[in-house]
């Protein structure tokens, strides 16, 4: 398979950015295995392959890199390498989770369109460090570019025998393949992603066991970011404290954040952890035709929605946005202006949450479609004052009573909504219209 | 062992119970649809929330592992809120249609609803509807009261062994369907009925014909296979409107096959015998008791007394009852007559006399899921033995090797390690193999006799016989060798085949080298009790065959239809014919009984008292669960006042707990049947392993739902996938090799008997096989179930010749 | 049918999982099957299901839990519109509009020729070029402003 043709992106302010995982974009072609090996990509696989690295060193770089897993959980990915078992009797398996379907969010494409040898030498450092003989990048199916680009650039680090069998003389071997989604958000869930690896329906794994000792085959299976696999060889070359330095406490590194909705110029922007939130919306243009802001979604539609008086004084990392009342989530920044209805908003989301729940658990089954109908009914002018207390009594109901995280997903933006726009909810069922746009 | 306190009251539980199992051992009702102990963990209906402390949120007690010092509250604020909100999601989009809901009074939701939901509904948006979808003549659906716990899926995917539902589409658009248009094809599908938690999947039979609260519910136990499973007959008006498992985990668990559900629909047949009946002539006419019995006496005796007592010949259902059994056999001999016999499809008796007990299967029903490796050998298990199958798909899941050799390839449903597929004759020549192989693994030739040995020199062994010798053997493997875990097991078509006396004695010999339990599997309901008692000839008598091969002048029939039940329908039909006097103990008017004298109404399993012995060698008593229909009696009556009337002595029986009583003679019946059961030979038989080179031999299985007269008159069963018109089947290579393509029609002969039916290709027929499965209408002009037989193409025209020549002599 | 070319892709698919886990690739299967068909008839579900080995029933979960498979004919392009948040924000309404009443078809609808059929999606992890849409599952359309809709329909006929 011949290498996509990948051109520079119109990116031309990179000014006030830290390029960790996108640290190709200023080059002419940047997907290319020979831009990267000319940034000094794939030095340290060979270095830690060939000098036989101990995998405790490894794992304790990324530990004090701070690097937290940047999907959304932000669980601190070193620790999630240290429980993987060490000794296994069989083949160990590494998960990259790049089903990216979180609305507002959109950096791994980036990640991969414009650096995927980054990514394939993360994957195979942690395969090194883990033991896992095969793994997997899970790609959403609706970035088909991406996912031709990644098997493109995959055939590339064969040929080059940066992954495969017997890598750089050693007995250690790496074989690492695309596969892909084809449409479910509910599979950026690592254990439904699983599920879909196995040819099954993406429907998530109650968990204890987790993947590290039930994963992928009922194999260990350790599952990362696509970010946090990118951030990887930048760590080890620059070590873990450089890493942990460009952030702030509790949250190491860059990172990059993904702006959508009503800025002027939205798109990703990879900056460190700590970024006053208005250093970041004005890097993004601020809001467009010259509005103000309203609201901002700051990790995408499962953390709190924050009015803007909140978000104005927020910084970017995981204390921050925490302390403000939301979290950093994946970093998919959905901005909003003073046009938005919040309603109409929430009726949106709440659409997505019921046309991607599983189906699996009765409270997220049933119930997001309940609030989804609901809301439905008070944009249709039949809302009833009942409704608000009744559709935070439902999203509780389902928060915390499923399998998965999906169930708490769809009942934050009711919460979050209804909470700090209260008014503008009792309007529309008072007057059976928007208090926004009249409409 | 863990503590643990549930709801205040302290337990103490295995390391890896979850909170479910630790409840219900205390007797803590914890609510649940989605949960079952036999399925896998789904955790998906959330409604067994619980409270557990330290822990911020509810979590699902049928998921949740124990922890030491672990304190739950299943009825604590935060459960009881959890559970009432489960509660509502799930009655939101339910129809709550209970009133014309089959399900209603034993349903799940209902009565969790009761207890842990609220009065009211806050729901006043459109409820979801599912289309029901048509999965056959068993189960009928309701789609949209499917609450998507997916026992249903999980069953048949695990139990069952194949997944035939599932669910698609996906969040509230999610619905349990099987693949577009298709039924649902498992011989154990009742058993989602029983494990559906709403009224989603009901008994289609049964639909609409009784309230649960109406039926009044008796213990019974299945009647078909050797299992013995116990089942629960539901009863309205002394009519008999459905039967449920009762559980009994060593036995059916808490399953059921669906032959052993279904067929009680033949006992309310139109065919059913309501009063006694004599032919005058060529006319039945209907009669009295006192009568009819006073005619099969007198009949009787005269030909007894003309052509000597044993012109008799008394042919016996290994269906009837041990106390039948007795009697009928006490009444022959008593007439000095030593011609009795329960083994009507079997062919090879050579074994008689040899025996040291009764053959059985050798071990308990529920050992088999602990085995790792298993023989099989002439047993198409799932259609013999439904629900066994199910023990020894556990054992394979388990991780047990599973070796079939058979001349059928049909899938079980399970991986199969090794498998060998040959004629029926040739098996006897691949045991030889095994035999070989595995004493030279074991080095233990030299304990084998001298015609063992002298036989095994001249067998050559193959490579694949000699990898199933190696996993039988365990080579390479780290099994226990003390105490090792290795069953072999005999099937309907080995115990039918001309040379099963050749088979068992290898696979006993097979069973002596590497240690094994097993014997047979016994086909019917009574088959070792009929044994037991000794329904079989005396050393002069003659045995089944014998009485049909060298016709009586009088039959006494014991609950069979000779032509269907008999191994050899062609010989049973000519004897019946040619005989003088046929009396037959019947529950149904039948055509196969046309050639009868007298027929005796006699009640059926449901209608009278009696005691089945299981292949495990179980005896288990059960009592009538109806009145006898019409005039009928029970058998074990029936046959006391014949005996009575043929003034034979010793037959005052009050009730069949005397008779019972009589068999067992003062001994506790298991420490009776311990004594006896007993697989080994006395002597060794000859033993002929050379390899048939020439001609076809029949594999005539005897399909599920035409095993016994209750069975085959059961509609719904009949309307099942597996009543499939009869075919000859045979594999691509014969079918080249006789020129043959789909659909020609061949005349199929047997001895002198022949029957016409259109052919099929077979890949899961053995070459050198004919696969005609028997007890039907079609194939009653054949012969025996696995004997030789030959085809040839046949057209259209000679076709037409034929039917005109034999209606010509008909005329 | 299965194509002998479609046949030659799954088994290159099937070279990225363990020998005994055929099912693993029934999502490349189903998704290469789709492309060379337009959409996936039963006949097609069933087919894939005996290739890999699997219950038909299995197959079908998969093609009715992922929605980028069609179950009914979606016509020779199909034009999958986001209307998530994001795109949402950047009126992808308009966007909606301008498709359907150029194209005279609603959601899930395909024109009397068969050259289109609209689709609602849900995210595509592209909103950085809100609105978008995606035509045939493969080719992202970003930026989007009726202009360049028609410029994008017009190279499509």
């Amino acid at each position: 398979m011949a290498a996509a043709k990948v051109v520079n992106p119109v990116m031309t302010d990179l000014k006030g950015q830290t390029l960790v995982t996108l640290r190709t974009l200023k080059e002419k072609n940047p997907a290319s295995l020979a831009t990267y090996e000319n940034l000094g990509g794939y030095a340290e696989l060979k270095r830690i392959v060939t000098e036989k690295v101990k995998a405790i060193d490894i794992i304790n770089q990324v530990k004090v890199s701070g690097l937290r897993g940047r999907g959304g959980a932000g669980f601190p990915t070193g620790l999630k390498w240290s429980f993987m078992p060490r000794y296994f009797d069989g083949t160990k398996y590494l998960v990259c989770n790049s089903d990216e379907g979180e609305p507002g969010t959109f950096k791994d494409r980036d990640i991969i369109r414009y650096n995927p040898h980054q990514l394939i030498e993360g994957m195979a450092i942690a395969a090194y460090t883990l033991g896992a003989g095969v793994g997997y990048n899970y790609i959403h199916g609706e970035i088909w570019a991406e996912y031709e680009i990644f098997e493109a650039a995959l055939q590339e680090a064969r040929d080059a025998g940066y992954i495969g069998e017997n890598l750089f003389g050693t007995n250690f071997r790496f074989n690492l393949y695309a596969v892909h989604g084809y449409g479910a958000y509910i599979c950026g869930e690592e254990t439904a992603l699983i599920e879909s690896i196995e040819g099954k329906k993406g429907q998530p794994r109650f968990k204890p066991p987790f993947p590290a000792s039930y994963g992928v085959f009922g194999k260990p299976t350790n599952v990362n970011n696509t970010e946090s696999f990118a951030s990887i060889p930048w760590i080890l070359q620059h070590g873990g404290q450089a890493f942990a330095n460009l952030g702030v406490a509790g949250s190491g590194g860059s990172k990059l954040f993904s702006v959508s909705g009503h800025v002027e110029k939205p798109g990703n922007y990879e900056v460190n952890m700590g970024m006053p939130f208005t250093e970041l919306l004005a890097m993004a243009g601020g809001i467009w035709k010259g509005r103000n802001l309203k609201a901002v979604i700051p990790g995408g539609p499962s953390t709190a929605v924050m009015p803007a008086a909140a978000i104005l004084e927020a910084t970017m990392d995981y204390n921050g946005l925490g302390k403000a009342g939301s979290s950093l989530g994946a970093g998919s920044m959905i901005v909003m202006d003073e046009t938005t209805c919040m309603v109409k908003a929430l009726k949106r989301l709440s659409y997505f949450f019921y046309e991607e729940s599983c189906g699996q658990c009765t409270p997220c089954r049933e119930g997001t479609g309940w609030v989804y109908r609901v809301i439905k009914r008070i944009t249709d002018g039949e809302g009833k004052m009942e409704d608000l207390d009744l559709l935070t009594d439902i999203s509780n109901n389902i928060s915390g009573r499923t399998i998965c995280a999906l169930g708490d997903a769809a009942a934050t933006p009711v919460l979050s909504f209804i909470k700090h726009f209260r008014p503008e909810f009792e309007y529309y069922i008072q007057y059976g219209k928007s208090m926004i746009d009249g409409k | 062992m863990l503590k643990i306190e549930i709801d205040g009251k302290p337990v103490e539980v295995d390391h890896g119970t979850t909170i479910i199992d630790a409840a219900d051992k205390l007797g803590v009702t914890i609510p649940r649809f989605c949960y079952h102990k036999k399925l896998s963990v789904a955790a998906n209906c959330r409604m067994c929330l619980v409270e557990v402390e330290k822990f911020g949120k509810p979590l699902p007690a049928c998921a949740t592992p124990v922890a030491e010092g672990m304190k739950i509250f299943t009825r604590s604020k935060a459960a009881v809120e959890a559970q009432q909100s489960v509660m509502e999601f799930l009655l939101i989009n339910h129809p709550l249609d209970c009133p014309i809901c089959d399900q209603g009074g034993e349903c799940d939701l209902q009565d969790i609803a009761v207890a842990y939901g609220t009065s009211g509904s806050r729901y006043t948006e459109q409820k979801r509807v599912v289309f029901n979808k048509n999965i056959g003549p068993l189960i009928s659906t309701d789609m949209t009261r499917c609450i998507q716990c997916t026992r249903c899926v999980r069953f048949l995917k695990e139990v069952g062994g194949m997944q035939e539902l599932g669910m698609v589409g996906r969040g509230e658009h999610a619905e349990i369907t099987a693949y577009v248009d298709q039924s649902v094809n498992s011989e154990l599908s009742g058993n989602i009925i029983d494990l559906c938690p709403v009224g989603a999947l009901t008994n289609k039979p049964f639909r609409y014909s009784a309230r649960s609260w109406e039926l009044v519910r008796r213990p019974s136990i299945a009647p078909h296979d050797s299992l013995g499973s116990h089942i629960e007959v539901h009863v309205k008006n002394d009519k008999v409107m459905r039967v449920l498992p009762r559980e009994k985990e060593s036995i059916n668990e808490c399953w059921l096959s669906d032959r052993d559900r279904y067929s009680y629909e033949g006992l309310n047949s139109p065919d059913r015998l309501k009063v006694p009946m004599i032919k005058h002539g060529d006319e039945w006419q209907e009669t009295d008791w006192k009568t009819a019995l006073e005619f099969a006496a007198s009949q009787i005796k005269d030909i007894t007394n003309e052509h000597g007592s044993d012109a008799l010949g008394a042919l016996v259902s290994p269906n009837s009852t041990m106390e039948e059994g007795y009697l009928i056999k006490e009444l022959v001999h008593g007439l000095g007559c030593g011609n009795v016999d329960y083994r009507l499809r079997q062919t090879d008796f050579r074994l008689d006399g040899k025996r040291v007990g009764t053959p059985w299967m050798g071990c308990n029903i529920d050992e088999l899921e602990n085995l790792d490796r298993i023989l099989v050998i002439g047993s198409n298990l799932r259609n013999e033995h439904p629900l066994l199958a199910q023990r020894f798909r556990k054992a394979v899941a388990n991780g047990a090797e599973l070796s079939i050799i058979s001349p059928l390839d049909n899938n079980p449903l399970m991986d199969i390690a090794h498998k060998i597929i040959c004629t029926p004759n040739d098996i006897v020549n691949v045991l030889a193999q095994i035999l070989k192989s595995m004493s030279q693994l074991q080095r233990l030739s030299l304990c084998l006799p001298t015609s063992l040995s002298e036989l095994l020199e001249q067998i050559r062994v193959r490579p694949n016989t000699e990898a199933m010798a190696e996993s039988l053997a365990g080579l390479g493997k780290s099994f226990n060798l003390i105490a090792p875990r290795v069953g072999i097991f005999l099937g309907n078509m080995a115990l039918s085949a001309p040379r099963f006396t050749e088979m068992y004695s290898l696979a006993e010999a097979i069973g002596g080298v590497s240690g094994a339990k097993g014997g047979i599997l016994p086909a019917a309901a009574n088959s070792t009790g009929m044994h037991l008692v000794g329904v079989m000839p005396t050393a002069t008598g003659m045995h089944a065959r014998a009485m049909l091969e060298v016709p009586r002048k009088a039959y006494l029939l014991l609950n069979i239809e000779p032509e269907l039940d008999c191994q050899h329908a062609a010989l049973a039909s000519a004897a019946m014919k040619q005989a003088e006097c046929v009396v037959a103990l019947t529950a149904y008017k039948s055509k196969a009984l046309d050639n009868a004298n007298v027929l005796l109404p006699i009640a059926p399993f449901t209608e009278t008292s009696g005691t089945f012995m299981s292949m495990e060698g179980r005896i288990q008593s059960f009592k009538a669960v109806v009145k006898p229909f019409g005039e009928c009696r029970p058998a074990w009556k029936v046959l006391r006042v014949l005996a009575n009337t043929l003034g034979l002595h010793g037959f005052d029986f009050e009730s069949s707990e005397d008779v019972k009583n009589k068999i067992f003679n003062g001994e506790k019946p298991s420490d009776f049947a311990r004594s006896r059961l007993n697989n080994n030979m006395k002597e060794l038989v000859d033993i002929e392993a050379k390899i048939k080179s020439h001609g076809l031999q029949r594999v005539g299985e005897v399909p599920q739902y035409e095993a016994d007269p209750i069975v085959r008159r059961s509609e719904p069963l009949r309307k099942t996938k597996y009543n499939i018109k009869r075919l000859v089947r045979l594999h691509p290579d014969e079918m080249r090799a006789y020129s043959l393509v789909e659909g020609d029609l061949v005349l199929v002969k047997q001895d002198q008997g022949s029957t016409i039916l259109p052919v099929r290709p077979d890949i899961h027929v053995a070459p050198g096989c004919v696969r005609v499965a028997a007890a039907h209408e079609d194939t009653l002009g054949l012969g025996d179930l696995m004997g030789d037989i030959s085809i040839e193409k046949i057209t259209a025209e000679q076709v037409a010749a034929i039917k005109a020549k034999e209606t010509e002599a008909q005329n | 049918m299965l194509s002998e070319e479609a046949i030659k892709k799954i088994d290159y698919e099937l070279t990225k999982y363990p020998d005994d886990k055929r099912q693993a690739a029934v999502m490349s299967a189903l998704r290469i099957a789709q492309s060379e068909n337009g959409w996936l008839s039963p006949e097609c579900i069933s087919d894939i299901a005996g290739y890999l080995g699997i219950p038909k029933i299995a197959a079908l979960e998969v093609a009715t839990f992922y929605n980028m498979y069609d179950l009914e004919p979606v016509g020779k392009h199909k034009i999958t519109v986001c209307t998530n948040i994001s795109c949402m924000l950047r009126d992808s309404d308009a966007i909606v509009d301008h498709l359907q009443e150029k194209l005279g078809i609603g959601f899930n609808e395909v024109t009397e020729d068969g050259k289109f059929c609209l689709k609602e999606g849900e995210c595509m992890g592209a909103c950085g070029g809100a609105p978008l849409m995606s035509v045939n599952n493969t080719k992202m359309h970003e930026f989007l402003t009726p202009e360049k809709v028609d410029a994008i329909l017009k190279e499509l006929k």
